[in-house]
């Protein structure tokens, strides 16, 4: 991969110019579905993106010192990290990767979710601090389960690299570790049931009580490339490899959509756990899958 | 420039989050907000949004008489709701400390001690009043931001 297209897939496609309007349209079809679920009619199609420009045009309170800095500096990261995750999806057959890119996937995908607890800390909000060690608790147990998944997908396929995974034929056990994966996106998306360490009204707004302007608009936008980068990962691993590249691109797109519905149905269909069973949950029933997962893939591969 | 300036306040009319506020109410006022959000009038189709933290709010909703308690706690949060912002005094009591007047615990009405842009005066109001003067904050909103930035 050199530079040009590097930057190309960072800048335009999937990166920065095609993530953020699919990033608003996930966070629209998720409250649209919530409503719809609940027999509302529900937000307007536009609502995301005037949500934003309407939190960039606001003021923020003064933040001084570096404990302000800092607080400002969270939400760029998040972003940053976020859009480079989504540029590392292989959308088209043969659009180039290196060995590794699935490493620094999933290192950049953790990246949000690390902010978000350090934004917490750096508030120095009462409730961001409550919001931080939930966000952190969960991250320590659906993250287990979730780099076993890919570790499990990974050795069946013996690489590291996404487009080369991409393009494998799928297994039983590829199938078994994508599940694991769906079972931690709603953690990793803050919905129910695990939306507790941004639980509303009951420690405020968690972590980003103390955000605003700006800065919350960074926060939304972080939230919505998780969910292009959380769906796009799940439907690059599911997605049939075609040579056409605008049949390959609609195929990604419509499974992500399709993942988000059942994640948003998920999401309306359920409550929040305390935080003793959704770390319960992970350890206790999703762990040993994942481990089953992990060692029959290295069975199956020592046996080949 | 005049087209940035109409986007922003396009998406300050369209998208008013609100930060409720109880000040002493019944609990009368606060029922008929959440009425305003359930399925059945469903505030999210003007954009509306409950949020957690006046920090992240457009509008505050104000509701109640005012006790002499509440008076430090309505100022903190007013003033921690970022700019621009807009406040709606929902039911009878904010506008007219309404059957509690002249009672000692009170220090109302609510434009006493920060301004406000809408009144929605009922005992309590219906939850379609309550949108609209949402509504009618949040085009308020829009109409400041431009005078600002002019």
């Amino acid at each position: 991969m050199n530079i040009i297209t590097a930057l190309a897939r960072l800048l335009i496609f999937p990166g920065l110019l095609f993530a953020v309007p699919v990033a608003w349209f996930f966070l629209w079809v998720e409250r649209k579905a919530v409503a719809l679920m609940q027999e509302r009619v529900g937000p307007p199609f536009m609502q995301p993106f005037w949500d934003f420009v309407k939190l960039l045009a606001k003021d923020t309170p003064p933040r001084p010192g570096i404990g302000g800095k800092l607080m400002r500096a969270w939400p760029l990261i998040a972003v940053a990290s976020a859009v480079g995750a989504v540029s590392l999806l292989p959308v088209w057959p043969g659009s180039g990767g290196f060995q590794g890119d699935l490493i620094l996937l999933i290192a950049l995908l953790e990246m949000p979710s690390i902010c978000i607890i350090a934004a917490g800390f750096s508030s120095r909000s009462i409730f961001g601090e409550i919001g931080s060690a939930r966000e952190a608790a969960l991250s320590l147990s659906y993250n287990i389960v979730f780099l076993l998944a890919i570790v499990s997908i990974a050795a069946s396929q013996h690489t590291f690299r996404l487009d080369a995974l991409a393009q494998m034929p799928s297994t039983p056990l590829h199938w078994l570790g994508i599940l694991a994966i769906l079972v931690c996106l709603p953690a990793k998306l803050h919905i129910n049931p695990f939306s507790l360490p941004n639980a509303e009204q009951e420690i405020y707004a968690g972590a980003l009580t103390e955000y605003a302007g700006p800065e919350l608009a960074m926060w939304e936008l972080a939230h919505g490339l998780e969910w292009v980068v959380g769906t796009g990962l799940v439907a690059t691993l599911i997605a049939p490899q075609i040579s056409m590249a605008w049949l390959s691109g609609f195929i990604f797109v419509a499974i992500s959509f399709a993942i988000v519905l059942l994640l948003s149905v998920v999401a309306a269909a359920t409550a929040r756990l305390a935080i003793d069973s959704s770390v319960r949950f992970y350890w206790n029933c999703t762990l040993i899958f994942a481990v089953l997962a992990v060692a029959s893939a290295f069975l199956v591969r020592f046996r080949l | 420039m005049k087209l940035l300036r109409q986007l922003i306040c396009t998406a300050r009319r369209r998208s008013p989050w609100l930060f409720h506020m109880n000040s002493g109410s019944c609990n009368g006022c606060d029922i008929e907000i959440i009425a305003a959000l359930t399925p059945r009038y469903d505030a999210e189709q003007v954009g509306a949004r409950l949020e957690a933290s006046p920090r992240h709010a457009d509008i505050l909703c104000v509701t109640g008489p005012v006790t002499n308690n509440a008076v430090g706690v309505v100022k903190t949060v007013y003033d921690q709701v970022c700019g621009p912002k807009a406040v709606v005094a929902i039911g009878s009591c904010p506008a007219s400390t309404n059957v509690f007047i002249d009672s000692r615990t009170l220090a109302g009405p609510l434009d006493k001690h920060i301004p406000v842009d809408v009144f929605v005066p009922g005992c309590p109001p219906r939850p379609d009043a309550i949108i609209e003067g949402v509504a009618m904050a949040a085009g308020i909103l829009a109409k400041r931001g431009m005078e600002e930035q002019q």
